[in-house]
């Protein structure tokens, strides 16, 4: 009895209705957030004493890194759930999450990248928070393409199932062996913003840029969803009469 | 390959008629030795395909003097970086053909349907292929070193290395030949799946490896890279063995 509302899942005419419904309760929240979090960060807190106006934009790269991450963490996990309940809709979550993770990727490469110019006094850096993301780009890069080299979707969506999770076995393997990579052949970078240093002002408003990042995926997830949904079911008559004006 | 048919189903003798009490008793180990046996003669039937990853392996490492400088003072500070990317390359290349012989002409298929686990079939064929690319190419190493200014004393510090990663970046290999295996022209694919995943080999190999050419102790990436080596033998032919099947299907 519990679980029918996990069951419920597997009917894409019920994801469909529940996406379209829940979409703006994610979406307003997300834009009140990361507004109100944007002013909080470039208005409201304080210059640091180091860097001075330059570190504000990490309230636009750390949430992007942080998405980076955890979207490839529930891209996984919808595609073991798809590839162990054979659930089609698991699928389709992963499906739809890859290009948004990849976009929030290459937001926090580039926006590491110009916070880089100030501080080190050069675009890139081998810094191994930097590099772990540029792996991470190209994980994501891989699992799009190799969804994208199948014509039989359901084949698409089991190969590429098996690539999330073997990747996510793989990202922390990744990201410490190029911690200690670093470690070896470069001083420790300028770049210290622990949060015990950080002063509230600071803090808070960071907090709220994670929180809103992460109901915008959730909101971007849901109208990517319903797209992908239609898509795969363009055959079925509730598609018709779900599009019909 | 028209003299490669006469060893296309090594198991048929072992797997055969219900009543043959011989293929009954044959167990998972059983079946992979007769696979790992068979992938080796078929590789000697066809010796060129053996030499290309190697001669490969050759020339990507005479590139690097040619474009950065003939001084051995300046060449050696890079050998181990240039050894590895160019052995990570080579067993790249290699791994291709890992899977899709056997694919087209249906070996694969009869492996799923054998009744053996064919997580151990797949394994004895990524062990088929260390033995064919890994293993020379951990031999071929010292003399790419030496060229680039490794010291004699360095020889078998580079062996072991090479040795030991590229069997973790054959395990690694085998999941992406597998997940590309109903792709056609899967080369350039291949290597943005694998090639990621093989940056931690990369890391601990090059380090172990510039350890031993500057002559001081390798043992702790040595021991990191045998790690990798021991997880990618207990999970990769796993997710190799489901991605096979997902493609069979």
């Amino acid at each position: 009895m519990a679980w029918t509302w996990f069951h419920r899942l597997a009917s894409p005419p019920h994801v469909y209705r529940v996406a379209r419904r829940l979409t703006p309760w994610l979406a307003w929240p997300a834009a009140v957030l990361i507004i109100a979090g944007l002013i909080g960060g470039l208005v409201l807190a304080p210059p640091d004493y180091q860097q001075g106006d330059g570190y504000r934009i990490i309230y636009v790269h750390a949430p992007s890194a942080w998405m980076s991450l955890l979207v490839y963490a529930t891209m996984a996990v919808a595609a073991g759930i798809g590839l162990i309940w054979r659930m089609k809709v698991a699928h389709a979550v992963a499906a739809a999450s890859a290009p948004i993770g990849a976009s929030f990727t290459f937001a926090a490469l580039v926006t590491g990248s110009l916070w880089g110019a100030p501080m080190w006094g050069t675009y890139w850096q081998w810094d191994p928070r930097l590099t772990s993301e540029l792996i991470l780009l190209f994980l994501y890069l891989g699992y799009m393409g190799l969804r994208s080299a199948f014509d039989d979707l359901q084949r698409a969506d089991r190969v590429s199932a098996v690539l999330a999770v073997v990747g996510v076995v793989n990202v922390p393997i990744i990201h410490y062996s190029v911690v200690w990579w670093n470690s070896l052949h470069q001083p420790p970078s300028l770049m210290y913003l622990g949060k015990p240093t950080m002063p509230p002002s600071m803090f808070v408003p960071l907090l709220v840029m994670l929180v809103g990042f992460t109901l915008f995926y959730g909101a971007l997830l849901l109208v990517r969803l319903r797209g992908e949904v239609l898509s795969r079911e363009r055959a079925a008559s509730w598609v018709r009469e779900a599009v019909r004006p | 390959m028209p003299d490669s048919g006469a060893v296309t189903s090594p198991l048929r003798p072992a797997f055969s008629t219900a009543g043959d009490a011989a293929g009954a008793a044959v167990s998972a180990v059983g079946a992979a030795r007769l696979v790992l046996a068979r992938d080796l003669k078929l590789a000697f039937r066809k010796r060129s395909q053996l030499v290309q990853p190697l001669a490969f392996f050759a020339i990507v490492t005479t590139l690097f003097p040619l474009g950065v400088s003939p001084e051995l003072p300046r060449l050696r500070p890079m050998a181990a970086g240039v050894l590895w990317a160019a052995a990570l390359l080579a067993s790249l290349l290699a791994l291709e053909l890992l899977f899709r012989d056997d694919a087209q002409d249906g070996t694969l298929e009869q492996y799923a349907l054998s009744g053996r686990s064919l997580t151990w079939l797949l394994a004895a064929k990524t062990a088929a292929h260390w033995l064919l690319t890994g293993l020379p190419l951990a031999l071929m190493a010292p003399l790419a070193g030496i060229a680039l200014g490794a010291p004699g004393a360095a020889v078998p510090g580079i062996v072991v290395s090479v040795a030991v990663g590229t069997v973790a970046l054959s395990l690694i290999g085998s999941i992406g030949a597998a997940l590309t295996l109903g792709v056609r022209r899967s080369g350039a694919l291949l290597s943005l799946l694998t090639l990621p995943l093989d940056i931690p080999v990369l890391i601990f190999g090059a380090r172990a490896t510039e350890l031993a050419i500057s002559g001081e102790a390798y043992g702790v990436p040595l021991q990191l890279l045998a790690a990798l080596a021991v997880l990618g033998l207990t999970l990769a032919p796993l997710a190799a063995a489901a991605a096979v099947r997902i493609n069979l299907e």
